[in-house]
């Protein structure tokens, strides 16, 4: 399993691999985002909160088709499914590799870009802590929605539509966390079931993502 | 350690292709499957290799014994020829002795180069080289002499030859004679289900 997941880091890595794209689309949403709405005082602290949550979510979104459609292609899902390390856990270290490549460099990159859209001083914590709870559901049921489509050609716009109502619940709350540090209220609500949400998902969704690869590999 | 079919019946996409298949492979045998195109020999190797379940009838060998060789190869690109093999040894948790398989796949030389940069050939013998440190007694393979030359398909006979003398078992699903002389042969066309219709697609727009 260790070697499963250092290659697919080292892939991502390399040339070609795919990494920073997603970065890199964050980073541009972040910079045209203030540029678009202009310099009205106040407005633009009121919406980074969910315009740094939006830019997370499709940043992960992109790079989604990836986890598991490249192996599709080469055969190596067929030799990992026939491997003797169970599917499940195949299914679980690739989510784990997709969030160590997209979700946890975002979610190190958040403050920067929240200087950027002139997020309040008291949201800089909470920014970061809800993307570390948040982004790891990202990952998993992205990779669910990868193993469901795995088998299709141009599967990327199914995926994106499957996925994305999944991706609405973390969406709200972990925006919310971050409106709420800001204005100093009490977050323990959805912070607890922001982390709800991805430790669910971490613990379910690889069995289902599992499933729906055996099917389509017959 | 054995392979048993008991009038396996074999199905591609809900159409079934083969049925009645009774066989037994002992350690130290090889079988050659033979049969003309979309005869179902992949999808037997398929069902075999646990990828998908048999239409009828059933088949028994013990758990995690097969390493299956199928039309790709399961390479990444950008990884180099010594790190591919690496991983599959680790993945499978066989003998790490990725020299001996590279070795005797021809393959020492371009360990250092990138698997994207190999031909197609040399791809084909890295896929091969996969077999050897997986440690798993049967070999599946789907014609695994595409795009070989000839002193390659000689290379790997001996590769064959050498793991069925070791008590390893061997099904091979192959149009090329690999000079496997002590191989059993199993035509495939008496077991069809049924004649494939040829395509009335013509007919239709004619």
């Amino acid at each position: 399993m260790k070697a499963l997941l250092l290659r697919d880091l080292r892939l991502a890595l390399r040339s070609g691999g795919g990494f920073g794209l997603g970065l890199a689309f964050f980073f541009l949403l972040s910079v045209l985002v203030p540029l678009g709405v202009g310099p009205e005082g106040g407005m633009l602290g009121r919406i980074a909160p969910g315009i740094l949550w939006v830019g997370a979510l499709l940043a992960c979104l992109l790079s989604l088709d990836r986890i598991f459609a490249l192996d599709q292609e080469d055969g190596s899902l067929d030799l990992l499914a026939t491997a003797p390390i169970p599917l499940e856990a195949v299914v679980a270290v690739k989510a784990c590799a997709h969030w160590l490549v997209t979700g946890l460099p975002l979610t190190l990159i958040a403050p920067g870009l929240g200087v950027l859209l002139n997020l309040p001083p008291g949201g800089y914590g909470w920014l970061v802590l809800s993307l570390f709870l948040g982004t790891p559901a990202l990952s998993v049921i992205g990779a669910f929605g990868a193993a469901v489509t795995v088998g299709l050609r141009r599967g990327g716009l199914l995926l994106s539509l499957l996925v994305l109502p999944l991706y609405v619940p973390t969406l709200i709350f972990g925006a919310e966390v971050v409106r709420r540090g800001t204005g100093g209220m009490a977050l323990a609500t959805p912070l607890a079931l922001l982390a709800a949400i991805s430790l669910g998902a971490a613990a379910l969704l690889p069995f289902a993502a599992a499933s729906a690869i055996r099917v389509n590999l017959r | 350690m054995f392979l048993s079919l008991s009038s396996l019946a074999v199905a591609r996409g809900g159409v079934t292709l083969l049925q009645g298949l009774s066989f037994r492979l002992l350690p130290g045998q090889a079988l050659i499957l033979r049969g003309p195109n979309g005869s179902g020999k992949t999808s037997l190797l398929r069902t075999l290799a646990g990828l998908q379940p048999p239409a009828g009838g059933s088949y028994h060998l013990p758990p995690d014994s097969v390493a299956y060789a199928a039309h790709a190869d399961g390479l990444k690109s950008t990884l180099t020829v010594a790190e591919n093999l690496a991983f599959w040894a680790r993945i499978y948790g066989g003998p790490a002795d990725g020299d001996h398989a590279l070795a005797a796949m021809d393959l020492t030389p371009l360990a250092r180069r990138r698997a994207g940069d190999l031909s197609a050939g040399q791809k084909r013998r890295l896929g091969l080289a996969r077999l050897l440190v997986t440690g798993r007694p049967l070999w599946l393979l789907d014609e695994p002499t595409v795009s070989l030359d000839l002193a390659s398909v000689a290379l790997f006979a001996d590769v064959v030859r050498d793991h069925v003398s070791k008590g390893g078992l061997a099904v091979i699903a192959t149009h090329v004679d690999l000079g496997l002389s002590e191989a059993a042969v199993l035509d495939l066309d008496p077991h069809r289900a049924r004649a494939i219709q040829s395509s009335g697609f013509d007919e239709a727009f004619a």
